[in-house]
């Protein structure tokens, strides 16, 4: 293929730009099958990704869509619509580039499927639905390339799943169709290579120059970080000291509660009135997009944000990341880092803040790791079979299909090159049938078979469910936050059950602003301004990810030192003091602390096994001490620790520590938590089985709406071995599970328990007493609890003695 | 057995845990809001496969109430079928095993607005049934007393510092009882919506099922 034509290397000389050597060469390769270009922050890498599409649009000869662009933001989507507009138009191609979101008009959807662009920029979910409609093989007749950008994000969760599964239908269409990923620095190229190829045509690797090492260090503050909490209120002036002396700072929090925090506490302290923003997934959109506006202006100095801002919008000259709370992972880090700075070849600058002294430990871990580039991840597993379970559907959706042609399309897509014949049949016998032990709904198939062997909806009105429900990203139940009156302002939303337990006057942070909550109306909550007292933090929806197996390794390892000159003093002096209340946790034994602490008995578990292992160890242990009588009544994980309280005093671990116990007990055990619930839910939402929640529907079909959990618990009952019982049981072991990390845990001590005594609590457990997310335990104490409240309750009513 | 007492119309009663109501003097059970057949209509209308094991479920638990309190009669108080076609669409082992339970009682169908009109299956169908002092209807009537009725699937939510537990319940005062909904697949609606608050008295008392039964004062907001 030719490199690039005259009037487009002639527009980059215009500008006084090179093109780089890696573009360059994704034009040259541009014939390939697929193409995966690593490449940092500011590398050029959307122009690398469309500079063949413009140079085989130039003759003004194509008719029809050429060129599909994926992005995991609807926002970056729009984005690239704009700054790829001002190219054809300058180099005066006959180019139309336009984009379809969820937000994209109706009228112009329509328009779109008709009479597509040569350029339609996209998300994974509109892509699907668009797969679903009957006139989809003719609206992408003649597609020569798709671009798939940020595919690093994407293959990180079900999106990139459902994509590929999409592009698999589109490479059926269009045989010819080649594929390029565009993906920041990541520790495994041929894991996103594999996850990209039409298999089993293969993917080549294009790494691009990575650009120099940044200038990352840990930001010096008066304050030593505190002994526990995430707020990192401490480090406020000196972070004010920064934002003053750059252009813009983006400051970075792993949650969202802890954005809203610091941003509260910014603008208390904020008194030269920079102007500072915040932006997260929680808020409204109409805030959302006006701090973004703002930025793209320069207006802000800074912008408190979440992961909402990782991905690679253009910003504006972002010259300097500050990162608060510890990075649990490097690679994100490094990506996250990449944010600063869009000159190429330029060091991005970075300050990493720790929220309190465990976290220094974590900061300085992963500096260490940075300058080694020693990036973590997990390998990806194979695609999971709720997203499949809802292709089938998609597919049934836009037509009569044949199974064996479906089987073969799905295995081309590199997440399912290994799905069996088998799995393929457990999914479309749950897609006809529901594929329950019981055979109950022969008479209402979902699928049914033609005479001519095909396969069809039997109702076509379940198209339209089907529709609905496209899409793999959670959707935890919130409630719409506004301000109290005709018009109130929308805010963002919350939790439900954050909302459920409020009560009128209590007071939480929203978007930066404390308010007090006056009244549940229509699934609304609404609230009042309320200045000065202090709020409560409200719980969001939002990843939490776990300090990757590398980074928690390179702490314990830290650990051993016997001094540490890397650490600030205070931290060092913080450890020596644990050394000696109780010992630093080493990693050939697990160590656990038992004290009292506020009239309740606390254990500590040392597990660095990581959040979610740590999640499922407590939720392993409290149901093991429930059954001893210990009547546990939360527990609260951490990435290295797991804290639990209860009424009674745990005397000896060791029983409770048994792998083989565990593992034994795990599938009683795995039947009736949280967890698995929650997972289930999600899983049954994407494959199918439940519908999402509509606010309207949540709003009028309240008797007829009910809890997911209902549905689990039946299927437990009297259908354990159903495929969705199996999705779940898989999902949860992968993820939230983490099953595999406590074995982990496990191997690397042998199994030595190192048990300690105390009569207080120790250092080192102090910081989880502050950490949100505590999951109660409903067991005995808590029915004790229980009656105790509503006894209360009676008695203060006065209706006790009625 | 897991039961909470209470009186209404100076006549004495059980609620017990799994949300059915017990009138020991006439041994009578009453049971609201069944929902048999929902999975079924779902399906038959084009809708989600739900597990089909939620009719099995209901008569599971009403079974073994019926063995607990030894009930000669039994009284479903509306909604005891998902719709009228439900009655029909039922499967035959499940439809004979409503015959077994009830062999030798006494059974009442009340109308309720899912099931209007007669009903595929035996026993007397009714619309409200009058057993002085109390009265047994569907839905509660604003004014009426000695009432006991369903139709809301009302329940309740202690608040306590940092969470809540919301379970089914039964709105109790001086004029009436509104019971939760039996059935398997049914969701609830808070005893704060104002329907229920505009229903009950100040001084009702919500009963909440569960493990173990607790009496509150009935939750307004």
């Amino acid at each position: 293929m030719s490199a690039i034509p005259a009037p487009i290397e002639s527009w980059f000389q215009s500008k006084g730009w090179q093109v780089h050597p890696h573009q360059r060469e994704m034009a040259e390769r541009s014939d390939r099958p697929a193409l995966l270009l690593i490449a940092p922050t500011g590398g050029g890498k959307t122009m690398a990704g469309f500079l063949p599409t413009l140079a085989e649009l130039a003759d003004g000869k194509h008719e029809g869509l050429h060129t599909l662009y994926i992005s995991p933001l609807k926002a970056l989507a729009a984005d690239i619509r704009r700054n790829l507009q001002v190219p054809v138009d300058e180099i005066g191609l006959a180019v139309r580039i336009e984009d379809r979101t969820g937000d994209t008009p109706a009228s112009r959807k329509k328009r779109q499927r008709a009479d597509p662009p040569h350029i339609l920029l996209t998300t994974p979910e509109s892509l699907a639905l668009l797969l679903s409609y009957e006139d989809a093989p003719r609206m992408f007749k003649g597609l020569q390339r798709v671009v798939v950008d940020e595919i690093h994000a994407l293959a990180e969760s079900k999106r990139g799943d459902q994509l590929m599964l999409a592009l698999a239908r589109l490479q059926s269409f269009c045989p010819g169709l080649r594929r390029v990923g565009l993906s920041a620095t990541v520790e495994d190229p041929q894991g996103i290579a594999d996850f990209l190829a039409p298999h089993p045509d293969p993917c080549d690797i294009l790494m691009a120059d990575p650009g120099p090492d940044p200038d990352i260090r840990m930001l010096e503050t008066d304050e030593a970080p505190p002994w526990s909490g995430g707020g990192a209120a401490y480090a406020i002036p000196a972070v004010l000291e920064q934002v003053k002396q750059h252009k813009t700072t983006l400051i970075f929090h792993n949650t969202r509660a802890q954005a809203e925090i610091f941003f509260h506490n910014l603008w208390l302290a904020n008194e030269d009135s920079l102007p500072i923003g915040i932006h997260h997934g929680s808020l409204d959109r109409a805030q959302r997009e006006k701090v973004e506006q703002a930025m793209v202006r320069g207006d802000l100095r800074a912008v408190v944000c979440t992961g909402t801002l990782d991905l690679g919008i253009d910003w504006g000259d972002v010259d300097l990341i500050i990162q608060v709370g510890a990075p649990k992972n490097v690679k994100r880090l490094v990506q996250r880092i990449g944010r600063a700075n869009h000159r190429y070849n330029a060091p991005s600058k970075a300050l990493l803040v720790p929220a309190n002294r465990y976290e220094v430990v974590e900061c300085v871990a992963a500096l260490d790791a940075v300058k080694e580039h020693d990036l973590d991840g997990d390998p990806r597993g194979p695609g999971p079979l709720d997203v499949l379970c809802q292709h089938i559907l998609i597919a049934a959706c836009s037509g009569p299909f044949d199974p064996d042609t479906l089987f073969h399309e799905f295995r081309r897509a590199g997440p399912y090159r290994v799905l069996t014949r088998a799995q393929f049949d457990d999914c479309f016998t749950f897609c006809a049938t529901g594929g329950y032990a019981l055979q109950a709904y022969d008479r209402w198939q979902r699928l049914q078979e033609r005479p001519d062997g095909q396969w069809q909806l039997r109702d076509p009105r379940s198209a339209a469910l089907i529709r609905q429900n496209i899409g793999t990203i959670q959707d935890t139940d919130t409630l719409k936050v506004k301000m109290r009156g005709r018009g109130g302002a929308p805010l963002g939303e919350i939790e439900e059950g954050f909302a459920a337990s409020l009560t009128k006057g209590d007071t939480f942070l929203i978007g930066g602003k404390i308010v007090r909550y006056e009244a549940l109306r229509e699934l609304v909550v609404e609230v009042s301004r309320d200045k000065g007292r202090k709020p409560t933090i409200a719980t969001f929806m939002g990843t939490k990810f776990s300090t990757s197996t590398r980074l928690s390794h390179r702490i314990l390892r830290l650990l051993q030192q016997n001094d540490w000159p890397d650490l600030p003093p205070h931290t060092a002096d913080w450890l020596a003091l644990q050394r000696d209340m109780s010992r630093l946790p080493r990693p050939s034994d697990i160590q656990i602390e038992s004290f009292p602490h506020d009239g309740m008995e606390h254990t500590c578990i040392y597990g660095f096994a990581g959040r979610n292992a740590q999640q499922t160890l407590g939720l392993l242990l409290t149901k093991r001490m429930e059954e001893e009588g210990l009547a546990p009544l939360g527990f609260v994980a951490t990435d290295h620790a797991t804290l639990i309280w209860g009424l009674e005093k745990l005397r000896d671990p060791a029983p409770l520590f048994d792998l083989h116990a565990l593992e034994q007990g795990l599938d009683t055990w795995l039947a009736s938590n949280a967890v698995m619930k929650r997972s289930f839910k999600t899983s049954a939402t994407i494959a199918g089985l439940i519908q999402r929640s509509y606010q309207g529907q949540r709003k009028s079909g309240r008797q007829a709406t009910f809890s997911s959990d209902i549905l689990y618990d039946t299927l437990l009952k009297y259908d354990p071995d159903h495929l969705l019982m199996r999705i779940t049981k898989d999902e949860a072991m992968r993820g939230l599970i983490d099953f595999a990390r406590l074995r982990d845990m496990i191997a690397r001590s042998a199994g030595r328990i190192e048990h300690l005594h105390l009569d207080r609590i120790t250092p080192l457990a102090a910081p989880l007493l502050l950490e949100i997310g505590k999951v109660p335990i409903m067991g005995e104490g808590r029915e004790k609890l229980l009656t105790q409240e509503t006894e209360r309750l009676m008695a203060d009513s006065g209706l006790a003695n009625l | 057995m897991n039961a909470y007492s209470l009186t209404l119309s100076g006549v004495k009663l059980e609620a017990l845990a799994s949300g059915a109501l017990y009138w020991p003097e006439q041994r009578l059970l009453c049971v609201s809001d069944l929902h048999l057949g929902k999975s079924e209509r779902i399906a038959r209308l084009g809708g989600a496969f739900l597990p089909p094991y939620d009719t099995r479920e209901t008569l599971t638990r009403l079974e073994k109430d019926l063995l607990a309190t030894a009930a000669n009669s039994v009284l479903c108080l509306g909604d005891s079928f998902d719709d009228s076609a439900s009655s029909r669409g039922i499967s035959e082992p499940e439809f004979m095993w409503i015959s077994r339970m009830q062999a030798g009682r006494r059974w009442v169908w009340i109308e309720g607005n899912h099931d209007p009109g007669p009903l595929a299956v035996g026993g007397t169908h009714l619309a409200e049934l009058p057993l002085p002092p109390l009265q047994f209807r569907h839905i509660a009537r604003h004014g009426a007393s000695g009432e006991i009725s369903g139709h809301f699937h009302p329940k309740a939510r202690v608040k306590m510092p940092g969470q809540a537990v919301s379970r089914p319940c039964f709105l109790v005062d001086s004029d009436r009882i509104i019971m939760p909904a039996y059935g398997s697949y049914t969701g609830g609606l808070q005893s704060s919506h104002a329907e229920l608050t505009q229903l009950m008295r100040l001084e009702a008392l919500a009963i909440l099922t569960g493990p173990t039964m607790h009496a509150i004062p009935m939750p307004r907001d």
